[in-house]
């Protein structure tokens, strides 16, 4: 009972966490504001995961999403010149073209939300990663090394497109 | 639930920093003046905004460091499977970071590593070959 009730109160924290954050990232005038308040929304998503019975997800969007590309966002951001003289204008462009993608995910949004079953998985609450590691390492031998190759091809493909233009003269 | 060792963690961590700053509010004296209150930068005085440009080599190094990160990730559910599938799972993780060692000899010998690059003028081929 207590437990139940301390689950709710953990459930309940996680979601203002994200909701209250994600408000923050949208509405911030300071750019620089927003991707920290990033970290948050990221974070409280990692728990949300957590209570679907899906850890595994959430250690990637705790290691991947919060810790690399998260860092990546704000080196982004400290890389753009409108941080010079602390004017950062937001601006909104085209804000009635952009009704159309929205209502789009909205839908798709609330489709998943009514369509999936989200107290199937996550009474039983094991942790999966074992699970899915020996998956992983069997039966899709073959495009868990692949991935090493996408890996690859991503790093190679990103260091080509960061270098400066100039090293094009020395291939 | 499974995972409320790990929120005891992460509560855990929370508090330790939330009662490092309470104590340090209710212990510290506090006398603040304007000399005090300036940024602290080794002694030296503080000039111009700190909102400047940073080298572009940060945003280089965070890109090589998601790659890896992903590895990382890969890692983990392998760890908790090496004992159970023992020889053959090592020798799969042992490829698969082979793979991407070649990603990493890759930047390295390309010099994306290399924290100051040379300024383009430097780098037009007559300069290159004295």
């Amino acid at each position: 009972m207590i437990i139940e009730l301390l689950t709710q109160i953990i459930f309940w924290a996680f979601v203002i966490l994200t909701v209250g954050s994600a408000i923050v990232v949208v509405f911030s005038k300071r750019i620089i504001y927003s991707a920290f308040a990033l970290l948050f929304t990221l974070f409280g998503v990692a728990g949300l995961y957590v209570f679907l019975a899906a850890d595994f997800l959430a250690a990637s969007q705790l290691l991947v999403y919060v810790g690399g590309i998260l860092t990546l966002i704000i080196f982004g951001v400290f890389l753009t010149t409108k941080l010079h003289g602390m004017s950062i204008p937001e601006q909104t462009h085209q804000r009635y073209l952009a009704i159309i993608p929205v209502a789009g995910i909205i839908a798709i949004l609330f489709y998943v939300f009514f369509s999936v079953d989200w107290f199937a998985h996550a009474s039983a609450a094991e942790p999966t990663t074992k699970d899915l590691g020996k998956l992983l390492l069997t039966t899709y031998l073959v495009p868990f090394e692949v991935a090493s190759v996408l890996l690859l091809a991503a790093l190679i493909g990103a260091m080509r497109l960061a270098r400066p233009r100039e090293e094009d003269q020395d291939d | 639930m499974n995972f409320a060792p790990v929120l005891l963690f992460f509560a855990a961590a929370f508090a330790l920093v939330l009662i490092s700053l309470i104590l340090n509010r209710l212990l510290a004296p506090r006398n603040p003046y304007p000399l005090k209150l300036t940024t602290y930068e080794c002694g030296e005085e503080p000039v111009g905004s700190p909102w400047i440009r940073f080298n572009a080599r940060f945003y280089v190094i965070a890109l090589i460091f998601v790659v890896f990160d992903v590895e990382v990730l890969f890692l983990f559910p392998w760890a908790v499977n090496l004992k159970t599938l023992g020889m053959f799972a090592w020798i799969e993780m042992a490829v698969f970071i082979l793979i991407l060692s070649v990603g990493l000899a890759y930047v390295w010998a390309k010099g994306d590593l290399e924290w100051i690059k040379p300024k383009p003028d430097n780098y037009l081929p007559t300069q290159e070959s004295k």
